[in-house]
C-alpha cells in the first residue's frame, strides 16, 4: 500500500479523449482514483502541480541499455528493452532478469530475441520466453536476412500472440554503409547505401507478415518509400505498425557534415525530401509511435572517425522534449503527441500505462511544455551524452515522473 | 595565418577560395627551381619538428613529405603504423595527443578512414596537413595536379579535364573535382556504375559511364588507380573487363584533344587503367611531372602552415 497522493491545478492531457483539461488528479494505491474535481482525502500528499502538464507516462519502445536517470529524467515509466544485450536475451532467464532490472521504478519490459544469439539463423525459444516475462519479439539492431527464417519467426510469434519488432534495412544493400546515398555521403567519402534498403527490408516484410497473418512493428521507419508500403498495408487491414525517433523527424543527413559521428545513427538519417515524408506520415497517422531508440555510447566508441564509430544516440531524456516541437510546428496535436509517446505502445504490446483512466495505473509525467533550456551533452542524466542535439536550445521539460504514484528522483 | 592564406590546417581542398589555392600554387613554383639545383637546401623551418604520421601504407606519399621537410631543414620523423595494428580511433586520438606532448610543430596524417584527419585536426595545437584520409580528401595530390596542369596548359580555367577509373572509392578525384572546379576548369567523371559515387554532380563535376564519351575532347585525362581488391567481382568483373571498357590506350586518347595531357596518381597499374605506351608517352604524359611538382607543392604547404608560429611578419 502506498499513500495517497492529489496533483492539484494540473492540466491533464488525455490522449483517449484528445483533450487538455484543467484540473486535479488522484491516485490511491498506486492507480489513478479520479480526475477532474473531488474532494480531496485528508490524508492525500498533495502536489500543487500549478497549471503544469500531466500525462501518462512515456512508453519507450525499444531501448538499447537500461539507464535509470536518462528514463526517469525523460518521463519515462515504462521501457521495452531490445534484446541486443550481452549476451542476447535469448532465453528465458537472461529474460527475466532483465524483466526484473527495473522494479520498482521504471519497468523494464524486455523483447525476446527472434533468433539464437540475434544470428538471424535459429528460432530462439520464443514461447519459454513469453513465459519468463517478454512482451514481444525482435529481430535486433539487425535484418534477418533469410526470407525463411524471417517466415517462420512470424509464423511461430503469431502462434504465441506475439508482435515481432523487426529492424528494417536490406543487410546486402546495406553491408559496410554507415551514411545514406546522397550528396552528403559522397562529398564526405562515407561509405553509404541508397535508401531503397528500407523499403526492400519493409515490402518483404510485409508479404510475410501477410503470409502469416502475424502481426508485425517496424521499430524506426525513416524514409517516404517505406511510409507509403506501410501506409497501404494499413489500408488493406493488415496487423502493422511503425515507430519513429525524434533525430529522424528533426534531422537530414545534413547533420553528419563536419564527420559528427553523434549523428551516426541506425537507420541513418535521411535526405530532407525523406524527413518530409516522414512528418507527412506523422501527421496522416502512418506512423504509430514515436520512441527514442536509447543507446548511450561513451567516447570510446564515438570519439573515431566517422565509419569506425558505433551507430546510435541517447535519446531518453530528450524524447518528450524534441517531440514537443512536432506540437509547436503544428504536425500533430498535444494529446497525440502523447498518444504516440505512451498510449500507442502500450496498446501495442499490451503494456499497462498510457491512460489518465480512472483505474489506470498511476503512471504520470509532470511536464512544462514550454520551458527554455540547452542540450548538453556534457550535463545529461544520461549514461553518456551522444546526442546530435547537442548544444541545441529546446522548450519543454520533464519536472516530475511518477512510477505506481511514487514520485521518482 | 594571414588573408593569402586564412586556415590553420590543411584538411581539404573544401572551403577554400580560388585565391587561397592560386597562392599555394605561386608559393610553390620558386621550390621547383629549387629542386632543380645542385644544393637543393632552405634553411626556412631549421629547429621544427615535421611528423609524418601514416596509419595507411604508403611509400611515395611518405617519401615526397619526407623530402619536401628535409630541403626546409626541418627535423622530420616519420611513423609508419600498418593499417592493422592501430584501427580503432581511441587509439588514433591517443596518438595524436602524444604527438602533440612531444611538441612536433606540423603533423601530416594519412589514414584510411574518412574524417580521420579532421579528428586529430581539431585535438592538437599545431597545423596539420592532411596526406589523404579515405575516401574523403588528399588536398596536396589535387594541388601537385593543378601546378602540373597549370605549368603545361598555361591556365586551368576553361580546360577540360577528365578524371577516369574508380570514381567511388578515390579521395584523389574529390579533391581534384573540387580544386579544379573552383579554379574554372570543366570536369567530367568517368566511371563504371559500380565505381560512381551517387550525386556526383552535386560536387560540379558531369559523369559519364561511356569512356569514349567522356574522353571525347579532353584537353586533360587523368586516370586513377584501381585497387586490386576492386577487380575481384565485388565491383568489376575482372581486370581485363576493366581494361577494355575503361583502360586508356592509345588509341583511346585519339579521342581527346590533340594535345591532351595524361596524368596519374600512381602508383599504377600498368595493362590495367593504363597502358605503358601512354604512361610513358614522351610529350603526352606529365606522370613523372606530376611526382616532382609533388614535392615543391609539398614543401609551399609546410612553409605557409607554419608562417605563423614561426613569426613570420604578417602572419599571426
Amino acid at each position: 500500500m502506498t499513500g495517497t497522493l492529489a496533483i492539484l491545478d494540473a492540466r491533464l492531457v488525455d490522449p483517449a479523449a484528445g483533450t487538455i483539461t484543467r484540473g486535479n488528479l488522484l491516485v490511491r494505491d498506486r492507480r489513478i482514483a479520479a480526475t477532474g474535481s473531488f474532494d480531496l482525502p485528508a490524508d492525500a500528499e498533495t502536489i500543487d502541480a500549478g497549471g503544469t502538464h500531466v500525462a501518462p507516462g512515456l512508453v519507450d519502445l525499444g531501448i538499447f541499455a537500461i539507464d535509470m536517470p536518462a528514463f526517469t529524467a525523460g518521463g519515462i515509466t515504462r521501457a521495452v528493452l531490445m534484446p541486443d544485450q550481452s549476451p542476447p536475451l535469448d532465453h528465458a532467464a537472461l529474460v527475466q532478469r532483465a524483466a526484473a532490472a527495473g522494479k520498482p521504478d521504471v519497468w523494464v519490459h524486455p523483447l525476446a530475441a527472434a533468433t539464437k544469439g540475434l544470428e538471424g539463423k535459429e528460432l530462439a525459444e520464443i514461447g519459454l520466453m513469453k513465459a519468463g516475462g517478454a512482451c514481444a519479439v525482435a529481430t535486433g539492431r539487425g535484418w534477418i536476412a533469410d526470407s525463411g527464417v524471417m517466415l517462420r519467426v512470424l509464423s511461430y510469434a503469431r502462434s504465441l500472440g506475439l508482435t515481432v519488432v523487426s529492424h528494417a534495412e536490406d543487410g546486402g544493400i546495406t553491408a559496410g554503409a554507415v551514411a545514406t546515398e546522397g550528396e552528403y555521403a559522397t562529398r564526405m567519402g562515407l561509405p553509404a547505401a541508397p535508401a531503397i534498403a528500407e523499403a526492400m527490408a519493409v515490402a518483404r516484410d510485409l508479404m510475410l507478415a501477410e503470409q502469416t497473418g502475424a502481426r508485425l512493428h517496424f521499430r524506426q521507419l525513416s524514409t517516404a518509400r517505406a511510409f507509403d508500403l506501410v501506409r497501404d498495408a494499413k489500408r488493406r487491414g493488415l496487423p502493422i505498425s511503425c515507430g519513429i525517433s525524434p533525430a529522424h523527424l528533426l534531422l537530414s543527413d545534413i547533420a553528419v557534415g563536419g564527420f559528427r559521428t553523434f549523428a551516426r545513427l541506425s537507420p541513418p538519417l535521411r535526405s530532407e525530401d525523406d524527413r518530409q515524408a516522414a512528418l507527412a506520415a506523422l501527421a496522416d497517422g502512418t506512423i504509430d509511435l514515436i520512441c527514442s531508440s536509447h543507446d548511450p555510447q561513451g567516447p570510446e566508441a564515438k570519439r573515431l572517425p566517422f565509419a569506425d564509430a558505433e551507430p546510435g544516440m541517447a535519446g531518453a531524456e530528450t524524447l518528450l522534449t524534441l517531440s514537443l516541437a512536432l506540437v509547436r510546428d503544428g504536425v500533430v496535436t498535444l494529446p497525440r503527441l502523447i498518444e504516440l509517446l505512451s498510449t500507442a505502445p502500450a496498446r501495442l504490446l499490451g503494456l499497462p500505462g498510457g491512460s489518465l483512466a480512472t483505474g489506470a495505473e498511476a503512471d504520470l509525467v509532470l511536464f512544462d511544455p514550454d520551458m527554455p533550456w540547452r542540450i548538453d551533452s556534457d550535463h545529461m542524466a544520461s549514461r553518456a551524452g551522444n546526442t546530435p542535439f547537442d548544444g541545441l536550445p529546446v522548450q519543454g521539460k520533464v519536472i516530475q515522473t511518477i512510477k505506481g504514484g511514487v514520485l521518482l528522483r | 595565418m594571414s588573408a593569402s592564406f586564412p586556415h590553420r590546417h590543411l584538411t581539404g581542398i573544401y572551403g577554400l577560395q580560388p585565391h587561397e589555392i592560386l597562392f599555394l600554387l605561386d608559393e610553390a613554383e620558386q621550390w621547383i627551381a629549387l629542386n632543380r639545383a645542385t644544393s637543393k637546401h632552405d634553411d626556412r623551418l631549421a629547429g621544427l619538428t615535421l611528423i609524418n604520421a601514416f596509419f595507411e601504407n604508403s611509400t611515395r606519399t611518405l617519401l615526397s613529405f619526407e623530402i619536401a621537410g628535409k630541403r626546409l631543414g626541418a627535423d622530420v620523423v616519420n611513423m609508419q603504423v600498418g593499417a592493422s595494428s592501430v584501427k580503432k580511433g581511441e587509439t588514433l586520438i591517443d596518438t595524436a595527443m602524444t604527438l602533440n606532448a612531444m611538441r612536433a610543430d606540423m603533423i601530416v596524417i594519412r589514414h584510411q578512414s574518412s574524417g580521420a584527419v579532421q579528428l586529430i585536426a581539431d585535438k592538437v595545437d599545431c597545423p596539420v596537413l592532411n596526406a589523404g584520409d579515405g575516401r574523403h580528401e588528399h588536398p596536396t595530390q589535387a594541388l601537385l595536379d593543378a601546378l602540373t596542369i597549370r605549368r603545361r596548359k598555361g591556365r586551368i580555367a576553361g580546360l577540360v579535364v577528365a578524371i577516369c577509373g574508380d570514381i567511388l572509392h578515390s579521395r584523389v578525384a574529390r579533391s581534384n573535382i573540387l580544386a579544379l572546379t573552383t579554379l574554372g576548369a570543366e570536369v567530367r567523371v568517368v566511371a563504371p556504375p559500380t565505381l560512381m559515387p551517387a550525386a556526383i554532380e552535386r560536387m560540379g563535376a558531369v559523369p559519364f559511364h561511356d569512356f569514349d564519351a567522356g574522353l571525347d575532347g579532353a584537353d586533360v585525362v587523368m586516370m586513377l588507380r584501381l585497387q586490386n581488391e576492386r577487380m575481384d567481382g565485388a565491383y568489376l568483373p575482372s581486370p581485363r573487363e576493366f581494361h577494355a571498357l575503361y583502360g586508356l590506350t592509345p588509341e583511346r586518347l585519339e579521342r581527346a584533344a590533340p594535345d591532351a595531357l595524361v596524368m596519374h596518381p600512381g602508383p599504377m597499374n600498368r595493362g590495367v587503367e593504363i597502358t605503358s605506351s601512354v604512361a610513358d608517352h614522351p610529350s603526352r604524359s606529365a606522370i613523372t611531372e606530376q611526382v616532382e611538382m609533388g614535392v615543391a607543392v609539398r614543401m609551399a604547404c609546410l612553409d605557409v602552415l607554419t608562417r605563423g608560429r614561426r613569426g613570420v611578419e604578417g602572419w599571426a
